[in-house]
């Protein structure tokens, strides 16, 4: 009864959706506060019933009710727990029941939390949040409903996809769909304001906590699926192009352009418009996102569901918010009252830069995603758009945006000293340029990308650390004084000052791409071989029994020169109840870099086909990631008040100081 | 017990979207003085002073973010504030009443229509545990499969289940499952030809490269074994190596002992492998055995055909089907299949030139 009861929760929360979208706005309309009100009873009644049926959902799973089918599609009596668990929304209709949940979960803060907020603004903004509810709401229950029975029900379940039976998978989607979804927050906002017609600091006050939570998330979710994808897959890579990292990627570049504008708004009430538009922006893509994934557009690892039912539903969805809400953008943005004007050269200007080279990459893997799409379905023509064309454009303008990131970070708000900045930052340029120099020599004619990466990422990383001790320490302060007065900056200065070093080291292990070692060969017994500047040897083969599933373990010896560096075990997986095999790959992180064995199935003489590769300073790739990811949790931290203003008299000190 | 959790639920759902409404008091014009922007920059004030005096911001910075803040507030006081309309009872009765006739009047036949209302849960620890006495085969097979997820070095419990999987169609897990039996238990050449058996009904029908193996080393296990050569001359037929498969079958006969009941449907491929009648079945030693292979076979070549009509599929599987109908003499089904394969595979220029090879091994004709 307990499968019924969720639901039936669903359908009632469909209700509470409708209630939500209706009543607010109607209140909104007639300037009633007890109808306003509602908005946030609804939004509350719809995230305990979506949480009572997510909760039937994972009860079935976990007591192995085949009677529900997608219990019975995806789980198996055998698969250990935590698969049961993070198997839930390793399948189509469960993954869209965690998107209605985050959803909700997130319009339930909204209506725990808004109350600085002006009603009218919080109405609107949770009937728009009502209204993405309903959408998602009546697509799960139409065509992909995650409690649909089984009469009679199996005795097995046929299993969770090997490939997803990782902790990867209870980390990579939730986090990332809390990111997806966070941006709707923002996006409800902008629709709320545009239909009120203004605009004000409460709006970007209020926002940019639930902007820096989604942009946190996704930076996280991305760098855990990519880091997933780099073990799992088998042959070391990170990051593919693959139209589905693209449109993860799309919102995230969407998002950290708002995050920056919208710290401009909340400082200098200057750029409200493009704030807004960069907020729909965000969440289409989001959207957009979700279609490319949940429609069977694309076939890969993510595409669970091939149903045409479903992509015609999502497509129609995505027209409807997407479309309409440019439509409310165009009809509603004039209206907005503009925003002071600035300086080129200031921190506003070079906030201003660095949304227009976001922005413009964003529309290269955009259209890089979308043009094969599209051409193969007006024309039947297939053609690839691969590394090299995203590389050459969306790359280079993130490299380029990366170069003038800590310039823009030292400039002042309202005015800026471009002169006194570069010079303050001397040590930096000059750590970059020694970098690339070095890494150009290191690699003797090969190609210089990887240098030119390996110095932006230094002046990058110095750049931030500069930049704390020139607002930390003067010439002639006490240490111990500076560093109190460095652990006095604000906790909105740290973050950001983190976010950008975490840029500054995800490059950098990008660049060590460039310098690592690959070698395909098939291993004997005993017989070392070279791989960059260390040795792997192998020594043993032998079988193990996981409890789902056998696995081929070739255990082996990681040396440089003589000495025992790691001893790793790559192994080949076979799951009985899929007949599928899934590839363990060997690690052995030394330093920042990793070596990385991957094995095929042995030959019967013992040897073992594999591929090794040593991979300088991977690892910084996703401690990048992360600390980017600190550094929006810093900030969000921050609640005290930020005006431009109080900047000034402290940059001009500081820029005399260091005259 | 069920419908009154239902109604609880959804009385729940609509009480509690609807409680502002309920507890609030007549409608009078309440402004909205804690939430309206000048009363934001008001509090922003208010915090600049606390901050000043916790000693967090420093006295220069306070006096400039002060101005910034009064000068906001100035410019939100003189924005003329939307004169609001008086609230009207009307509408949060209505609203009221909206939601607390919509939810059921929604929820109920949605869920009426959507939901199983009279089923239970079943979770697995709840259900009798399969075993093998049990009636149901499904019951029974998941039972040895938990067997031999937990044992998987059991190979009798393959070699039970093998023979099972080939009743229930399941000829990929039969397969799976008779070489896991040959692999724990070692070679046995009945056991080797039953798997060979099981990749040919899993692929359609057509013999293999790898089920023809399985063969040849069941036949030098156990040299001759009916049902392996009977396969191995399937497998010349299935090439086009008519002499070969006529002569396979010959000495097939030749060799049986004459009361083998499956020497009828040897004798039946045979003749229309020559292109004569089929001969007289003897009416006492005729067993269902002929005709359910040959039903058999032609089961499997209609389930091949349906799968790839309804999913597509490889140029092998197309190839495979094409060959079927033929070695079926059902020309006028394979001329189809080409056509449909033509048109299924048109984008893949490789496909289309294998199958134009293989329309004129066949003798089908040419591209249209």
């Amino acid at each position: 009864m307990i499968v019924e009861i969720g639901h039936f929760a669903l359908v009632l929360a469909l209700c509470a959706a409708l209630a939500q979208t209706i009543v607010p706005s109607l209140g909104a309309r007639l300037g009633d506060p007890v109808l306003m009100g509602v908005g946030q009873s609804a939004a509350l009644t719809q995230l305990a019933l979506v949480t009572i049926a997510f909760a039937a959902l994972v009860n079935a799973h976990l007591t192995s009710d085949f009677s529900v089918l997608n219990v019975a599609e995806n789980s198996h009596s055998a698969v250990p727990t935590i698969y049961k668990i993070s198997g839930i929304w390793g399948n189509h209709e469960g993954s869209m029941l965690l998107w209605l949940l985050i959803l909700a979960i997130f319009g339930g803060l909204v209506a725990l939390f808004g109350r600085s907020l002006p009603r009218a603004l919080r109405a609107n903004a949770l009937a728009v949040q009502g209204l993405i509810g309903v959408a998602f709401l009546l697509f799960i229950l139409l065509t992909s409903n995650p409690f649909e029975r089984l009469d009679p029900a199996p005795f097995e379940g046929r299993d969770l996809n090997p490939v997803l039976q990782d902790p990867g998978l209870a980390v990579h989607p939730p986090m990332l769909y809390l990111g997806y979804v966070g941006f709707s927050i923002v996006y409800s906002f902008a629709a709320a304001a545009l239909i009120e017609g203004r605009i004000d600091a409460a709006w970007a006050r209020f926002v940019r906590p639930f902007a820096l939570v989604a942009w946190s998330l996704l930076t996280l979710g991305i760098a855990a699926g990519s880091f997933w994808a780099y073990y799992t897959l088998g042959w070391g890579g990170f990051w593919f192009w693959d139209p589905v990292e693209n449109a993860s990627l799309m919102p995230w570049l969407a998002g950290t352009a708002f995050v920056h504008s919208v710290a401009v708004m909340e400082k200098r009430d200057a750029l409200k418009v493009w704030t807004i538009f960069l907020a729909i922006l965000a969440f289409s893509f989001s959207l957009l996102g979700t279609f490319l994934v949940r429609s069977g557009v694309l076939t890969s690892v993510h595409a669970f569901a091939n149903d045409p039912r479903r992509g015609v539903f999502i497509l129609a969805i995505l027209a409807f918010f997407i479309l309409g809400s440019f439509a409310l953008f165009a009809w509603r943005a004039p209206v907005l009252k503009q925003g002071g004007l600035f300086a080129p050269v200031s921190r506003e200007g070079a906030l201003v830069l660095n949304n227009l080279l976001l922005t413009t990459a964003c529309a290269t893997v955009f259209f890089g995603t979308l043009y094969p799409l599209a051409l193969e379905e007006l024309t039947g023509e297939k053609i690839t758009v691969g590394a090299p064309f995203f590389n050459a454009t969306c790359g280079l303008l993130l490299l380029a945006a990366a170069s003038v990131m800590p310039i823009g970070f030292s400039l002042a708000w309202k005015r800026g000293d471009l002169l006194g900045v570069i010079q303050r930052l001397t040590a930096a340029i000059a750590a970059g340029a020694v970098a690339a120099g070095a890494g150009a020599a290191w690699l003797r004619g090969g190609s210089i990308v990887a240098a030119i990466m390996a110095g932006v990422a230094i002046f990058v990383i110095v750049g931030s650390l500069i930049e704390v001790v020139v607002r930390a320490w003067r010439p002639g302060l006490a240490p111990g004084l500076a560093l109190r007065r460095a652990f006095g900056l604000p906790l909105s200065f740290w973050g950001a000052a983190l976010a950008h070093f975490g840029v500054g080291l995800t490059l950098l292990g990008l660049a060590g791409v460039g310098f690592g070692a690959e070698t395909i060969t098939t291993l004997h017994k005993g017989a070392p071989v070279e791989v960059g500047p260390y040795s792997v040897t192998l020594d043993s083969i032998g079988d193990r029994v996981g409890p789902n599933y056998r696995e081929t373990v070739a255990a082996m010896t990681v040396r440089s020169g003589a000495t025992v560096v790691a001893m790793i075990e790559p192994a080949r997986r076979q799951f009985a109840a899929r007949q599928m095999a899934t590839t363990q790959a060997g690690l052995a992180t030394i330093h920042f870099g990793q070596i990385y064995v991957s094995i095929a199935d042995p030959t019967p003489d013992g040897d073992v086909p594999a591929r090794l590769y040593w991979k300088p300073l991977v690892t910084l790739i996703w401690f990048g990631g992360a600390t980017m990811a600190l550094g929006g949790a810093l900030s969000l931290a921050d609640r005290r008040l930020r005006f431009g203003v109080a900047a000034r008299a402290r940059a001009g000190a500081v820029v005399a100081a260091a005259e | 017990m069920f419908w009154f959790i239902m109604a609880g639920m959804a009385a729940f759902a609509a009480l509690a979207a609807i409680w502002p409404v309920l507890r609030s008091s007549p409608p009078s014009r309440d402004a909205d003085p804690a939430t309206s922007e000048p009363a934001f920059y008001t509090a922003q004030l208010d915090e600049i002073q606390r901050d000043v005096e916790r000693g967090l911001l420093p006295q220069g910075e306070a006096a400039s973010a002060r101005a910034e803040a009064a000068r906001r507030l100035i410019s939100a006081r003189s924005e003329a504030p939307k004169p609001a309309l008086p609230p009207r009872a009307r509408w949060r009765l209505a609203a009221a009443a909206l939601i607390a006739v919509g939810v059921p009047v929604v929820a109920l036949p949605l869920y009426a229509y959507l939901g199983r209302p009279q089923m239970p849960d079943e979770p697995l620890a709840s259900r009798p545990p399969p075993s093998l006495a049990s009636s149901n085969i499904e019951a029974a097979v998941a039972g040895v499969e938990a067997h031999l997820i937990a044992k998987p070095d059991d190979g009798k419990g393959w070699a039970v289940i093998a023979p099972v999987y080939m009743r229930l169609e399941r000829y990929e897990d039969a397969a799976r499952a008779y070489s896991e039996a040959l692999r724990l238990l070692g070679e046995d050449g009945a056991r080797r030809a039953a798997y060979g058996e099981a990749l040919v009904a899993a692929a359609g029908g057509v013999v293999t490269d790898k089920a023809r193996e399985a063969f040849m080393k069941a036949l030098a296990d156990e040299p001759g074994l009916p049902q392996a050569r009977f396969y191995l001359a399937l497998a010349a037929e299935q090439d086009g190596e008519k002499d070969d498969a006529i002569r396979d079958y010959e000495s097939l006969i030749a060799d049986a002992s004459p009361d083998a009941r499956w020497v009828d449907a040897v004798k039946k491929r045979l003749a229309s492998l020559k292109g004569e009648p089929p001969p007289q079945a003897d009416p006492e030693a005729s067993a269902a055995a002929p005709e359910a292979q040959q039903a058999m076979i032609e089961g499997m070549v209609s389930r091949l055909a349906n799968r790839l009509a309804s999913n597509g599929g490889s140029v092998d599987e197309w190839e495979r089907l094409i060959r079927a109908y033929t070695v079926l003499h059902e020309a006028d089904k394979a001329k189809a299949a080409l056509a449909d394969a033509r048109k299924a595979l048109a984008p893949d220029q490789n496909a289309v030139a294998s199958l134009d090879a293989l329309a004129h091994d066949l003798g089908l004709g040419d591209a249209n």
